[in-house]
């Protein structure tokens, strides 16, 4: 092996499969620079059509048949609503099933069954989430167009999200803390609210957080449960001035939502709506970025701070 | 039996094989830490250097300089020579290509790794690396390094069959076959018999004593017996520094260092 | 595993009890609350069953009215006209046109970003890139819709001229660049869960990383890797709203990406949109077509996560 000739040939060997490892490093840099492009691009254009139209009345103006004088004001105000049914329903529910799964269950056909249906329902297309939603909410149930319903529906989307979310960060926490727990007498519940609970609460919360930042832009599911497109009027204020002060009305009554709005206005064929789409955008893109970006914060510092 | 060895050592003494490798103020860092300090050391030819030492005292880091395995994790940075014969060329020089070296120097690792491939592309993966494509060769010397990894009787048959099926101690042996395939100029053992029973380990230790007319061995060991019966040459280190070099009998029977003699005779810690 | 004895002598609220004697109570107690809590975990089968039950029994309606036959084979979806046919070919037609459309640009980029990532990035480059694709997968699909029919379409029209408005070339494009994170994510996790010490094996014996990666760590990955691009296939099945605004809303049973023609997902939008009474048959051919949308997701899904079990088995 020692002699001249052969370690030339192997050196041009070398030479040629590290050609491959450069060309395939210039393929993966030019990818991510793919990735990286198409996202300036999409940002740059919803900004240079929608920028302008980003002013204060924009946020507190009604749709409108002209397009200068539309706004979001229902679609935010509905959004913000539908968004409180959704995690006041999901993050309980959610909570509540990861913690059964991860610490509850036993082991048998049961409960496999269930952690297999969890997964196949992370994987439904939201659509069919939509369907549900309309037959079971909107007519089976009579809850027709509403912020309920539409509520509902999104909180079943994420409920897979949160339930994984929950079993993660509890399954992360090492069995000598459950032990320790325990062995002062405390009872499994105690066990889980006292400690499991507290110390998992972070990684549970970003669980939270990206299913709420997947919910506000979903629109297929509440174009399906028949959400108007067209809202002139904000649903009746949750507290009155008489009483008893707090009122449920505004969970019956139709609304519309940001990602909805944006539909509207991009299927017209005025290019002024448009701007109104790419402003409407702007304000979506920039709501899930900066949740999804808290959530990855979260979980950076979780894993700097906690090394159990 | 330990007179029969002295008796082949001193053979061996008188007539020192030429050096395949000359260590020279060899210094490494893993980032701040410093794992070696100041080795100088030689491998001599088709000779199995043995290297010992308790837990943590750099004996693993310092083998894996050989082939620059360091070299894949960043943070790390090596100090000093290690020059290889005949080329008289330090390996650890910048200028010098890792994947070079660690063409000319196979390694058998700790816990036995075949790749998710049959037996038979086990053995064939570091031909293909160098760019062999004729079966006949593949087949050729595929079969060379199960018979001299004296694995071949065992799957000549089964050729094709994963190698996740086979035994532990087959795998190790599959390893080792592996490593030998591409005619290595060293073989590096990192405690290749750590994760395997004892017979496994008589089989591979045979091997090991097999393999020397062949090639030069430096292997990592934490049981000393083993170093003993495998070995012509042992080093002992402790904290990063070689505390001793001599031949295998003289560190086993008359240590001159106290610190060697402690480890060896059990009074160690 | 905590036996009755151990529990009652723990006493850790009610020092009051004289005795170490079972208390009742606590029990009581500790078991509503662990029903409660399965409640919680049964719901989500309720869910699915109701997912299920909805859908069939829609589609069971519209079954009667339209043979499984017709439904089939039949080559014009159009249930809204006077003259209705029932053909789901159309639909599908779009779905696949689309969805391969987005493959082909998600399942190479994506394994591409997943090997540099995994292989050959440095630690920085690594952690910086990955919250920025996790970012990117969770703009909101919204948002890419109008990106493809205002931006996509426009460039593709400055290169194919007769590029119709709405065409599943953009859609499909702009679905595959949804995408990438998605695959390249879990095509990474199955990639970095393979052992070092196989890497090491392989570099050892002096392989390149290009080598290490394609012949070592992506068979070690395979199930893996399999499983990342079934489950990528099933998202761009069941993606709507960039198929809904960029690809039209037309059935038309084409294998042509330059034209424009409907998914599934658009059609039950489409629906959605207009204003049908709660029974007819047009409400009940949503369902229908849902029922084919779920049927073909689900059976990607289960056979993605019976490979994502088998590979995280092995390590």
């Amino acid at each position: 092996m020692s002699d001249e000739k052969k370690l030339e040939e192997l050196r041009t060997i070398i030479a040629r499969h590290k050609r491959w490892d450069l060309i395939f490093l210039i393929a993966g840099v030019f990818v991510l620079m793919i990735a990286l492009l198409t996202f300036m691009a999409l940002f740059t254009q919803m900004l240079i059509d929608g920028a302008p139209r980003l002013s204060w009345e924009f946020f507190t103006s009604f749709p409108s048949r002209r397009p200068e004088s539309a706004g979001i004001l229902s679609a935010w105000v509905g959004t913000t609503l539908v968004m409180l049914v959704t995690a006041i329903t999901a993050v309980p529910l959610g909570i509540a099933a990861g913690v059964y799964l991860e610490e509850y269950a036993s082991k048998n056909l049961f409960t496999e069954l269930i952690e297999i249906n969890v997964t196949n329902l992370a994987g439904v297309p939201s659509i069919i989430y939509g369907l549900l939603a309309l037959g079971l909410f909107v007519y089976q149930l009579g809850l027709g167009q509403s912020i309920l319903a539409a509520g509902l529906t999104l909180a079943l989307l994420i409920l897979p999200i949160v339930i994984v979310a929950t079993r993660e960060a509890i399954r992360s926490i090492p069995v000598v803390i459950r032990e320790g727990s325990y062995a002062l007498g405390a009872t499994k519940w105690e066990t889980v609210a006292d400690h499991l609970l507290p110390y998992s609460a972070p990684g549970i919360l970003t669980g939270i957080i990206i299913g709420l930042a997947r919910a506000i832009g979903e629109t297929a599911p509440i174009i399906t449960i028949g959400a108007l497109t067209f809202i002139a009027f904000l649903p009746p204020p949750p507290i009155k001035s008489e009483f008893p002060f707090i009122s449920f009305e505004w969970l019956a009554a139709p609304f519309t939502v940001m990602p909805i709005q944006m539909f509207n206005w991009v299927s017209r064929p005025e290019e002024a709506f448009q701007f109104n789409a790419a402003a409407a955008g702007l304000i979506l893109v920039v709501m899930t970025l900066a949740m999804n970006a808290l959530a990855i914060y979260l979980r950076y510092r979780m894993r700097k701070k906690i090394k159990w | 039996m330990v007179k029969n060895t002295i008796a082949e050592s001193e053979a061996n003494s008188t007539s020192p094989g030429q050096h395949k490798s000359l260590v020279k103020n060899l210094s490494f860092y893993y980032g701040g830490f410093n794992a070696l300090k100041n080795i100088d050391m030689v491998l001599h030819e088709k000779q199995v250097t043995a290297l010992i030492g308790p837990s943590g005292c750099g004996k693993s880091t310092f083998l894996r300089c050989f082939n620059r395995m360091h070299d894949l994790y960043p943070g790390n940075r090596y100090e000093g020579n290690i020059v290889l014969y005949p080329d008289n060329e330090n390996i650890l020089s910048p200028d010098i290509d890792p994947i070079e070296v660690r063409m000319r120097i196979s390694m058998v690792f700790q816990k036995p790794n075949p790749f998710p491939k049959s037996i038979y592309e086990n053995v064939a993966y570091g031909l293909r690396v160098r760019g062999i494509k004729q079966r006949a060769m593949l087949d050729e010397k595929v079969e060379d390094a199960l018979r001299n990894a004296a694995l071949w009787d065992e799957v000549k048959d089964r050729l094709n069959d994963l190698a996740f099926n086979l035994s532990g101690g087959q795998q190790q042996r599959l390893c080792i076959a592996r490593a030998l395939a591409t005619d290595p100029e060293i073989l590096l053992f990192d405690e290749p018999t750590s994760a395997l029973d004892p017979i496994a380990t008589a089989s591979i230790e045979e091997l090991i004593a097999d393999l020397k007319n062949k090639v030069t061995i430096l292997i990592v060991t934490h049981n000393m017996q083993q170093a003993a019966r495998v070995s012509d040459y042992t080093a002992y280190m402790y904290l990063g520094q070689l505390i001793e070099f001599d031949m295998t009998d003289t560190i086993f029977i008359k240590p001159k260092n106290k610190q060697t003699e402690d480890y060896i005779t059990g009074r160690f810690g | 595993m905590y036996s009755k004895n151990v529990k009652s002598t723990c006493r850790k609220k009610d020092r009051a009890t004289s005795s170490l004697r079972y208390s009742y109570k606590r029990h009581l107690k500790e078991k509503i609350i662990e029903l409660l809590l399965f409640l919680a975990a049964f719901f989500s089968v309720l869910i699915t069953f109701s997912i299920v039950f909805m859908l069939i029994k829609e589609s069971y309606i519209f079954f009667q009215h339209v043979s499984v036959w017709e439904f089939l084979t039949d080559t014009q979806w159009t249930p809204l006209f006077d003259n209705a046919h029932y053909g789901i070919l159309p639909l599908v037609s779009g779905t696949v046109v689309s969805s391969a459309i987005a493959l082909l640009v998600a399942l190479p980029l994506g394994t591409t970003i997943a090997i540099y990532l995994s292989e050959f990035a440095s630690y920085t480059v690594r952690e910086t890139a990955k919250p920025f694709l996790e970012l990117l997968g969770g703009i909101p699909t919204i948002v890419y819709g109008y990106f493809a029919l205002l931006f996509v379409t426009p460039l593709l029209q400055m290169i194919f001229p007769k590029l119709p408005g709405f065409s599943l070339l953009s859609a499909g494009l702009v679905m595959g660049i949804m995408i990438i994170p998605y695959v390249s994510s879990m095509t990474e996790d199955a990639m970095r869960s393979v052992p070092m010490h196989l890497r090491e094996g392989s570099y050892a014996m002096g392989a390149t990383r290009f080598q290490t990666a394609i012949k070592v760590v992506m068979p070690a990955a395979f199930s893996g890797i399999a499983a990342a691009y079934i489950l990528g296939i099933s998202r761009a099945v069941g993606e709507t709203m960039v198929v809904a605004i960029a690809a039209g809303m037309q059935p038309n049973l084409t294998w042509n990406p330059m034209e424009q023609a409907a998914t599934i997902t658009a059609y039950i939008v489409q629906v959605s949109l207009g204003d049908l009474p709660h029974g007819s048959i047009g409400y009940q051919t949503i369902f229908a077509a849902g029922l084919t949308l779920l049927l073909i997701t689900l059976t990607f899904n289960i056979l993605g996560h019976l490979l994502r079990k088998r590979y995280r088995e092995t390590y």
